[in-house]
């Protein structure tokens, strides 16, 4: 066995083969037919749908509920349950932020919330994972610390907010705090689960395998975990970016720089309620086009990739 | 297999081939091998177990429920340890360099569910196994390839394994342990939740399969016909504590069909053994007490011809 995949082996075991495939050709032959005759009927056949087909499917819904969402709106306004000044119509806020709507106002705002959103987000993975990773390991610290790690996912992070004014005083790194107090618990919890789901079987054939230690981790235990750990960061980033907007809405000064929030709080001084409602407005398209831009597409391919899904 | 008929599918085993020292060499050899969980007490799951799988042997374990063949299993694997006793499985043979480097005495292992990774294809499944041996990446892929193709699977190497029907999966996961190149194949019931159409074809395949490489094979079931469709040689295991109450030797020459008269006869003889063995326990008394061996015959082994 010296090197058992050199073309022409040293034991000689091709003569044996051989010998039986010229005994047997025909009924081989068969059994191969038969065999692939079998495999056809079971394996599940990949079905094609059109691009254009695929993207119509998925376009449209969204289309629809936005459309029938304005219609709804634009029908509530348009029969004066409220006065027009604290209900604005979908035009008035559509005005209302195309004349805003200059680099230095809400363009620069939007900018600036992302990136903290973003930057939080990003420390929190890095925090969170590592939290995840020792709770999971551990058997202590997740009897200790997993029971203050779901309370903490249920604390809304906007009760932070006073406390680190206090610490930080209005400045980034109190937005920062509320950011991360409220993302990270939801990666770490979501690692967590998504280890615990791992079948035994997968570590037991990693084994068998040759998987040992750092190799069982890389190539068995986090690519098995993976589904329950992107759920927990597309949790994260929910919690990371509705904390930001709270730190912000609360926490206002010249030296923070411009933000959403800062432009919501704007909109409450003036009594302007079209901008209020625009901004609102902003800040779901935002979480809904980063779930969209990032997370739907992993977590899509993640569950097709698997079979967990249809198509 | 026209492709590999030139190379060796899997020389694993050729101890009449590779030298003298492998010769004497069995696959397994197990001694006085007992298996106790938890504390001490009550009857160990395996008691006593003395069996030596030769070289390129074809062996069934067989025996009803709690008789521990599959704890046999994961104790040869290495993925438990024996309470008392000894295992010894044949590494690399006849190669000095290799059984230094590789660990020595490694059985590739497979189970009911063929436990592929569903975030791999089917050849990735088997390149990850070759990949852990430390084979480079052009290389890996070339021997996934050749090993698909042992199992008739070359057209599916792409496909992801929820694409893969029941048996092919289990062809999958045959790959992906002759990637292992171990010396010795532990299958526990790796048909048993197949269909039967499927399940037929598949012992046709693993048979081929067996004969190309060389490898032994320890394979337990719960079916007794499979048993003897299969086994050059069948053991049939006594329940709590698990012990070995009798064996034959199939002399029936392969290729055997599962509906083969003399494949019938056996099975029916070694079916009315296997209900003795399960009926002594509705009596209620302990296992350890009254061991069939003693009762019948079985010291000798019966030779059916």
């Amino acid at each position: 066995m010296s090197d058992p995949f050199a073309p022409t082996g040293p034991t000689g075991l091709a003569e044996p083969e051989s010998a039986q495939s010229r005994s047997g050709g025909g009924r081989d032959e068969g059994f191969a037919r038969l065999e692939a005759g079998l495999d056809a009927l079971d394996a599940a056949s990949r079905e094609r749908v059109p691009w254009w087909r695929r993207t119509l499917r998925s376009a449209l819904p969204p289309v629809v509920a936005i459309l029938t969402i304005l219609l709804i709106w634009d029908a509530v306004v348009w029969l004066k349950v409220k006065p027009a000044v604290v209900m604005p119509g979908p035009q008035d806020v559509w005005n209302a932020l195309s004349s805003q709507w200059t680099p230095n106002d809400i363009g620069s705002a939007i900018y600036h919330s992302i990136y903290r959103g973003l930057l939080g987000f990003a420390v929190s993975i890095v925090i969170g994972t590592v939290i995840g990773l020792a709770i999971a390991r551990f058997r202590f610290l997740r009897t200790a610390f997993g029971p203050i790690l779901s309370g903490l996912q249920n604390l809304p992070s906007v009760a932070w907010v006073p406390i680190a004014i206090i610490w930080f005083g209005i400045t980034p790194a109190a937005i920062y705090m509320v950011v991360l107090l409220g993302a990270i618990p939801s990666v770490a919890i979501g690692l967590v689960s998504g280890l615990d789901q791992v079948p035994p079987l997968y570590l037991r054939v990693g084994r068998n395998l040759g998987a040992r230690g750092l190799n069982a981790v890389r190539f068995v235990l986090l690519p098995a975990a993976l589904p329950g750990y992107v759920a927990g960061l597309k949790q994260g980033w929910a919690f990371a970016w509705r904390s930001l907007m709270a730190a912000e809405l609360i926490a206002v000064s010249p030296a923070l720089g411009p933000g959403i929030g800062q432009v919501m709080e704007f909109a409450r001084e003036q009594i302007n309620m079209p901008l209020a409602f625009g901004t609102i407005i902003i800040i779901l398209l935002i979480g809904i086009g980063i779930n969209q831009l990032i997370f739907a597409p992993l977590e899509r391919r993640l569950l097709r990739t698997r079979g967990l899904t249809r198509s | 297999m026209t492709a590999t008929a030139d190379s060796p599918v899997w020389p694993a085993s050729a101890p009449d081939l590779s030298g003298a020292s492998g010769a004497a060499r069995p696959a397994i050899r197990l001694d006085g091998l007992t298996k106790r969980f938890g504390k001490d007490r009550g009857a160990p799951v395996l008691d006593g177990i003395d069996l030596e799988v030769a070289a390129g042997e074809f062996v069934c374990l067989l025996g009803a429920s709690g008789c521990g063949k599959s704890t046999m299993l994961s104790l040869i694997a290495g993925l438990e340890r024996p309470t008392t006793g000894t295992i010894e499985v044949a590494g690399p043979a006849g190669d000095p360099a290799s059984a230094s480097s590789a660990k020595p005495g490694h059985a590739a292992l497979m189970f009911q569910e063929a436990a592929l990774f569903p975030w791999l294809t089917a050849s990735g499944n088997v390149e990850l196994a070759l990949r852990l041996r430390g084979f480079g990446r052009s290389a890996r892929k070339a021997e996934a390839a050749r090993l698909l193709q042992v199992v008739r699977l070359d057209g599916a190497a792409d496909k992801r394994v929820h694409e893969l029907s029941g048996g092919m999966r289990q062809r999958v996961a045959l790959a992906r342990a002759l990637a292992q190149q171990a010396d010795v194949l532990l299958m526990d019931e790796p048909f048993a939740a197949l269909d039967a159409i499927t399940r037929d074809v598949l012992h046709d395949e693993l048979v081929s399969v067996w004969q190309r490489t060389g490898v032994a094979v320890l394979f337990v079931t719960h079916n007794v016909r499979e048993a003897v469709r299969l086994g050059q040689r069948v053991v049939l295991m006594s329940s709590r504590p698990g012990r070995i109450a009798r064996q034959w030797h199939v002399q029936i020459p392969q290729p055997r069909r599962i509906e083969d008269a003399d494949v019938a006869d056996l099975a029916r003889e070694i079916t009315s053994e296997l209900h003795r063995e399960i009926e002594r326990h509705s009596t209620g008394k302990p296992g350890t007490e009254n061991r069939s061996n003693e009762s019948n015959s079985a010291g000798q082994e019966p030779v059916h011809v």
